[in-house]
C-alpha cells in the first residue's frame, strides 16, 4: 500500500466518528433508494411474470346474459387472439364460528374441468374442480390463510338466494385478483371477502344461464390498441345488457398495482434526494475542515512533487470510502427493507411467489449515486486543496474575520454575555455554513414529520369517507336492479330502523376529449343514511336534473359547475345522456358520480328501480339480520361499515406504527449527522480557542455553553422551518399520490408538530451529550502547545 | 553558462499585495549556485530568504526576473512542469519539519520515494541520518530533532540535485540543531548535493563553502569560506 493510501486511511480513522455519522446519513439516503428500486423491480418483473405464465387478459366485458354463440363472433373481431367466456356472480359464504357476513365473487372454471384459457389459475394447493364436481371450488389463498381454509374443509355459500355447500378442493392465486378488493369497499377485507371458483355447471343452474355467459376476457394480438376492440365488444354486447367493456389499465387488481409501482418510483426519488443532499452539505463542511488542519501537508507533498490531480484523488478517495461505506451499509439495509416491504406487498398482494431480488442495476444504482453525491458536496473543498499554492499553505492560514454580530450592531449589546457574543459572531461570522445547517436539521425534522402525517391522513380519510359522510349500518346490493317493493320488503325485517334506496349503474363520462368510465349513484332526495359532502364537509344533495362529481373528476374531465356531461351509461337500455354539473364532492377515495335518485331513474328511462339499499340497524340483532339477509335470493351481497373501518385499522394500524418508528429513525440520523458533526467541527476549529478559556478559569459547562449553544440555537432555529419543510414533504407526497384510486389529504395534527419537535429536542440532547464527554477529555495543555 | 551552475537567478522581485499594502519580498536578486556547494542564506526575519527559497524551489513564481535550473526557465514553466521539476530535482527541509503525522517515519520518507525515479530505499535514506531503530515510529513519538532528521531523510530520498532547508534549526536546541546540521553536511559530502541552508544564526554560516547575506529582499554582500568549520563544531 502507498503511503498515500495509508495516509488516507489514518485519515479516515481519525474522523471516525464524523465519517460514519455522515456514512450513516448516505446508508440511510441509498437504503431507501435500493428498496424503492429493488421493491419495484421485484414486484415489477414478478407481475410480468405471472401476467404472461397465467394469461393475464387484455380486456374484460360483463353483461347480463350472452348466448354462447356471441362468442364466435367476439373471436371475429379484428385483432382478438382468444376469448374466454365464463360466468361471475356474488354470493354470501358462511364460516362455522364467523358470524360476520362473508362476500364471495364467484367465478366459473370450463365445464370440463382443467384451466380456462385466460386469467389462469396457480394453485397453492390442492386441484381444480372436477368436470363432474358439483360441489367442489378453489377458493383464493387470501381468504384460505385468514380463515386457516385448506383442501379438504366445506364452506356454506349463498348464491341467488341457494344455499349449498362448498367442498374446497384447492387454493389458488390469480392474475386477475393480485389485488383483492370487494366491489364498493374502501379497503382489502381478506377475512370478509372471498374469491371463489366453481365449475360452471354449478353456476350455470345457479344463476340460470344453460348456453349463455355474462362475463369474457380476451388476449389481444401483439400491437393491438385494445380502444378498437372495447368499441367493437361494447357494440356487440350492448343488447345483451352489456356493462362496457375495459382494457387492462382499468382492471382494478391492475391498476392497484400500477399506482403502487409509481409510489416506489416516487419514493426512490424524494428521500434519497433529502439524504443526499444533507450528507453532501456535511462532506463539504468536514472535507473543508480536514483539508483546513492539512494545509500544511498538503503544501509539503506538493512541495516533494506531488501533483495537484494526485492529491485531489487522494481527498477524493477518503470521500469515496465514507460514501462507499455509507453505499454498502445503505445498500444491505435498502435489501433488508426492500424484504420486509416485499413481505407487506405479500399480505397485501397475491402472488404466488414474489422473487424479491437485489439486482445488480439496484446496486450499481446505490453505489454511483452514494458516490456521485458526495463527490458533489465535497468537490468545492478538494478543489480548494488542489488549488491551494505550496508556498502560500505553508504559512498557516490568516485568522478567521470576525465582526460584531447583526444584534450588537443594532445596540443590544449589553443584553449579551461574552460567550453569547462569540455564538452570535460565529454564526454571523460563516452565515452559508449556519444557514445550511438549519437547512439540514429542517429536513431532519421534516422527515420526523412523514410517518405520522401518513396516520393522520388515513384517519382523515377514513372520517370522511366512512364516518362523515356514510351513516349506514349495513349495505346491501341486490343482484339486479329491482322495483321498490324489495325496500319495503327490508323495511319489514325486525331491528332495521330505516332503509334508504340506492342505484349504481355503470356509466363512462364524457367531457370534451376526455372521458372517465366510473359508477353513477342514484341516492334518494332526503338521504340521510348517505350524504356526499363538499369541501366544507357539509351534505350536499344533486339537484333535479344535475349531476354531483368527486372533485378529482373536475380536473381529470376538466369540468366546472355549469358544464354539460354526457354520461354513456352502460348498462341496461344503454342510454345517452347529458347533465348539467351541479356541484363537486368531496372524496379521498374513488372517484364517481352522484345524481338524485327519481331523476335518474326518469333519464335513464328503465323505470323505477333500485340495485341496493342502505340500512340503519339496531346493532345488538345483528346475527340474527344477517340470517334474514342471507336467505333473500334478490340479495347479491351486504356488508358493514363498522367492520369496514375496523378491518382496516387491523390491517394498517401495525404498518403505521412501523412507518412512524423509520420516520424518526431517520430523522435522528440526519439529526445526529448535523448536530454530532458540527459539534466536532466547532471544536476541531475552536479547541485551542475553548482550551485557552478554561486556562482562564472557565468551567467545563460554560465552555459547553458556548460551543453547543451555537448548535442548539441552528437547532432552534430550524424548528419552524422543519415544520415548514414537513408541510412541503407532505404536500410533495401528496400531489404524487393523487389518483383516482385515492388521493391522501394533507393533514397535519398539532400532535404530528409535537411530535416532531420532541423527537428532534431529543436526538440533539443524544448528540450534544456525546458531543460533551469530548469536551471534558480537551487537553488543555496539548492544545496549547501545538501550532495551529 | 558556467557548466557548473546549478541554479541562476537574475533580477529577482517578489511583490505580495496584502489587502492595501503591497510588500516587497524580493527586489532584484542575482544569484549563481554551483554544484555540489552548501550555500548558507543569512539574513534577519523578513529579509526574504523564504521567498527565494520556495522561488528557487518552484513553490512560488517570482514578480519579475528569471530563474533557470540546468538551463531551463523555471518562470516560463507550467505548474504541471514545476510539479515535475520538484518531484525530480528537490528536497525541502522546513522549520517545523511538516511531517505528516499520520504516517510513521518509514512511511513519511516512503511517501516521496513511491514518486520518485531513483530513489534510495527509505531504510537507507533513515539511516544517512542515524535513524534506522525510529522508523516505525510516528512524528508524535519522537523528539523535534529526531522529527527534522526524519525530514531530511525524506528530503535526500529521492537523490535530489538540490537541497532547500528553510531554518532547519530553528525550532530546536542547540546540540539538536547540531545534529540535523551534521546531517545535511553529510548528505552534501557524501552525495554532492547542492545544497542551500536558510537562517538567521550567523554561527552556522560557518560551516558553508559560500555565505550570502541577505537584507531588505536583496543580496547586500558575499563571503567565501576558504576554511570550513565542521558542523559538530558549532556552538551557538
Amino acid at each position: 500500500m502507498s503511503a498515500l493510501a495509508r495516509k488516507a486511511l489514518r485519515d479516515l480513522w481519525h474522523l471516525r466518528g464524523q465519517a460514519l455519522a455522515i456514512a450513516l446519513v448516505i446508508a440511510a439516503g441509498i437504503a431507501n433508494l435500493v428498496m424503492a428500486q429493488s421493491t419495484y423491480e421485484s414486484l415489477q418483473q414478478t407481475r410480468e411474470h405471472f401476467y404472461r405464465e397465467y394469461a393475464f387478459a387484455d380486456v374484460f366485458a360483463s353483461a347480463k346474459r350472452v348466448p354462447q354463440t356471441v362468442s364466435a363472433r367476439i373471436a371475429g373481431i379484428l385483432g382478438v387472439q382468444t376469448v374466454q367466456t365464463r360466468l361471475m356472480a356474488s354470493g354470501t359464504l358462511h364460516l362455522a364460528g364467523f358470524d360476520d357476513p362473508v362476500r364471495a365473487q364467484l367465478l366459473s372454471v370450463p365445464k370440463e374441468g382443467g384451466q380456462p384459457d385466460l386469467n389462469r389459475l396457480y394453485l397453492r394447493a390442492g386441484r381444480l374442480p372436477l368436470a363432474d364436481g358439483h360441489h367442489e371450488a378453489v377458493i383464493g389463498e387470501a381468504f384460505a390463510n385468514a380463515h386457516g381454509l385448506k383442501p379438504g374443509d366445506a364452506v356454506e355459500a349463498t348464491i341467488y338466494g341457494h344455499r349449498q355447500r362448498l367442498d374446497i378442493v384447492g387454493v389458488a392465486i390469480s392474475p386477475e385478483y393480485i389485488y383483492q378488493i370487494q366491489p364498493g369497499a374502501t379497503f382489502p377485507d381478506y377475512r370478509r371477502f372471498a374469491i371463489v371458483w366453481i365449475n360452471e355447471r354449478v353456476l350455470e343452474s345457479a344463476l340460470d344461464m344453460q348456453g349463455a355467459f355474462n362475463s369474457v376476457t380476451l388476449r389481444l394480438r401483439p400491437g393491438i390498441d385494445p380502444a378498437a376492440v372495447i368499441d367493437e365488444l361494447d357494440r356487440l354486447l350492448a343488447r345483451y345488457g352489456g356493462l362496457g367493456a375495459y382494457a387492462r389499465e382499468d382492471q382494478i387488481s391492475n391498476h392497484f398495482l400500477n399506482e403502487e409501482l409509481r409510489q416506489l418510483q416516487m419514493m426512490a426519488k424524494l428521500f434519497p434526494i433529502i439524504f443526499l443532499s444533507v450528507a453532501a452539505f456535511l462532506l463539504s463542511v468536514v472535507m473543508t475542515r480536514l483539508i483546513d488542519t492539512q494545509r500544511d501537508q498538503v503544501a509539503i507533498l506538493k512541495a516533494f512533487g506531488y501533483s495537484a490531480r494526485e492529491i485531489g484523488r487522494h481527498f477524493l478517495a477518503i470521500v469515496g470510502a465514507i460514501a462507499a461505506t455509507g453505499a454498502v451499509l445503505g445498500i444491505a439495509g435498502g435489501a433488508w427493507l426492500g424484504s420486509l416491504l416485499a413481505g407487506i406487498y405479500q399480505e397485501f398482494y397475491r402472488f404466488p411467489f414474489l422473487d424479491y431480488h437485489l439486482s445488480a442495476v439496484s446496486i450499481t444504482t446505490g453505489l454511483v449515486v452514494a458516490i456521485v453525491a458526495a463527490f458533489l458536496g465535497a468537490w468545492r473543498a478538494v478543489v480548494k486543496a488542489v488549488r491551494l499554492p505550496p508556498a502560500e499553505a505553508m504559512r498557516p492560514p490568516a485568522p478567521a474575520r470576525f465582526h460584531a454580530s447583526l444584534l450588537e450592531r443594532a445596540g443590544l449589546i449589553r443584553l449579551l454575555s461574552q460567550p453569547n457574543r462569540m455564538i452570535l459572531r460565529n454564526i454571523e461570522r460563516r452565515p452559508w455554513k449556519a444557514a445550511l445547517s438549519v437547512i439540514g436539521l429542517a429536513l431532519a425534522c421534516a422527515i420526523m414529520m412523514v410517518g405520522r402525517f401518513q396516520e393522520n391522513a388515513i384517519n382523515r380519510m377514513i372520517d370522511v369517507q366512512l364516518r362523515v359522510a356514510a351513516h349506514q349500518d349495513i349495505s346491501v346490493d341486490f343482484i339486479e336492479a329491482t322495483g321498490r317493493a324489495a325496500l319495503s320488503e327490508l323495511r319489514a325485517l325486525p331491528d332495521v330502523r330505516a332503509v334508504e334506496p340506492v342505484r349504481s349503474v355503470a356509466v363512462r363520462l364524457r367531457h370534451a376529449n376526455y372521458s372517465y368510465r366510473t359508477g353513477l349513484s342514484g341516492l334518494a332526495r332526503d338521504a340521510s343514511l348517505r350524504r356526499p359532502v363538499d369541501a366544507l364537509l357539509q351534505p350536499i344533495t344533486a339537484p333535479d336534473s344535475g349531476v354531483l362529481l368527486t372533485d378529482y373528476l373536475q380536473q381529470r374531465l376538466h369540468v366546472e359547475v355549469g358544464d354539460q356531461l354526457e354520461i354513456d351509461v352502460l348498462q341496461g337500455r344503454q342510454a345517452r345522456i347529458e347533465v348539467k354539473v351541479a356541484g363537486f364532492v368531496h372524496e379521498y377515495i374513488g372517484a364517481q358520480a352522484y345524481m338524485d335518485l327519481d331523476a335518474m331513474n326518469r333519464l335513464l328511462g328503465d323505470g323505477d328501480v333500485v340495485s341496493g339499499a342502505l340500512l340503519a340497524v339496531d346493532a345488538r340483532s345483528d346475527q340474527d339480520l344477517f340470517a334474514r339477509l342471507d336467505r333473500r335470493p334478490r340479495i347479491a351481497g351486504f356488508s358493514e361499515r363498522r367492520t369496514d373501518i375496523q378491518s382496516f385499522y387491523d390491517t394498517m394500524g401495525e404498518s403505521l406504527l412501523v412507518f412512524t418508528f423509520i420516520s424518526m429513525l431517520l430523522g435522528g440520523v440526519i439529526n445526529f449527522g448535523v448536530v454530532y458533526n458540527s459539534a466536532r467541527i466547532a471544536l476541531s476549529e475552536r479547541g485551542r480557542e475553548l482550551a485557552s478559556l478554561r486556562v482562564l478559569g472557565f468551567t467545563r459547562g460554560e465552555i459547553g455553553h458556548i460551543l453547543l449553544g451555537e448548535l442548539f440555537m441552528l437547532v432552534a432555529a430550524s424548528i419552524p422551518l422543519g415544520c415548514a419543510a414537513g408541510w412541503a414533504l407532505c404536500w410533495i407526497m401528496v400531489r404524487n399520490l393523487q389518483s383516482d384510486l385515492f388521493r391522501v389529504p394533507l393533514v397535519l395534527l398539532p400532535s404530528t408538530f409535537a411530535f416532531a419537535i420532541l423527537t428532534m429536542a431529543g436526538s440533539t440532547l443524544v448528540s450534544a451529550m456525546i458531543v460533551r464527554r469530548r469536551i471534558a477529555r480537551l487537553d488543555l495543555v496539548a492544545v496549547l502547545k501545538t501550532r495551529e | 553558462m558556467n557548466d557548473d551552475v546549478v541554479f541562476r537567478a537574475q533580477g529577482l522581485t517578489k511583490v505580495y499585495h496584502m489587502g492595501d499594502v503591497d510588500v516587497h519580498a524580493l527586489r532584484g536578486v542575482d544569484l549563481d549556485l554551483r554544484r555540489g556547494e552548501l550555500v548558507v542564506l543569512l539574513g534577519p526575519s523578513g529579509s526574504g530568504k523564504s521567498t527565494l527559497l520556495n522561488i528557487l524551489g518552484g513553490l512560488d513564481v517570482p514578480s519579475a526576473g528569471h530563474v533557470w535550473y540546468d538551463g531551463h526557465d523555471l518562470t516560463k514553466a507550467s505548474e504541471r512542469e514545476l510539479t515535475r521539476f520538484r518531484r525530480q530535482h528537490v528536497g525541502f527541509v522546513f522549520q517545523f519539519y511538516n511531517l505528516i503525522p499520520s504516517l510513521t517515519a518509514r512511511e513519511n520518507v516512503a511517501i516521496v520515494t513511491e514518486i520518485a525515479e531513483d530513489p534510495m530505499t527509505p531504510e537507507e535514506a533513515l539511516r544517512r541520518v542515524g535513524l534506522e531503530d525510529r522508523m516505525d515510529h510516528f512524528p508524535s513519538q519522537l523528539s523535534g530533532g529526531q522529527q527534522q532528521r526524519i525530514a531530511i531523510a525524506r528530503a535526500i530520498a529521492k537523490r535530489p540535485s538540490v537541497l532547500l532547508c528553510d531554518e532547519p534549526t530553528g525550532a530546536l536546541d542547540s546540540a539538536t540543531g547540531v545534529h540535523v546540521l551534521e546531517a545535511i553536511e553529510t548528505i552534501n559530502a557524501t552525495l554532492g548535493t547542492t545544497t542551500v541552508v536558510i537562517t538567521h544564526n550567523a554561527d552556522i554560516a560557518r560551516m558553508a563553502h559560500r555565505v550570502l547575506y541577505l537584507g531588505d529582499g536583496r543580496i547586500v554582500s558575499e563571503k567565501l569560506n576558504d576554511a570550513r568549520t565542521p558542523a559538530s563544531e558549532l556552538t551557538w
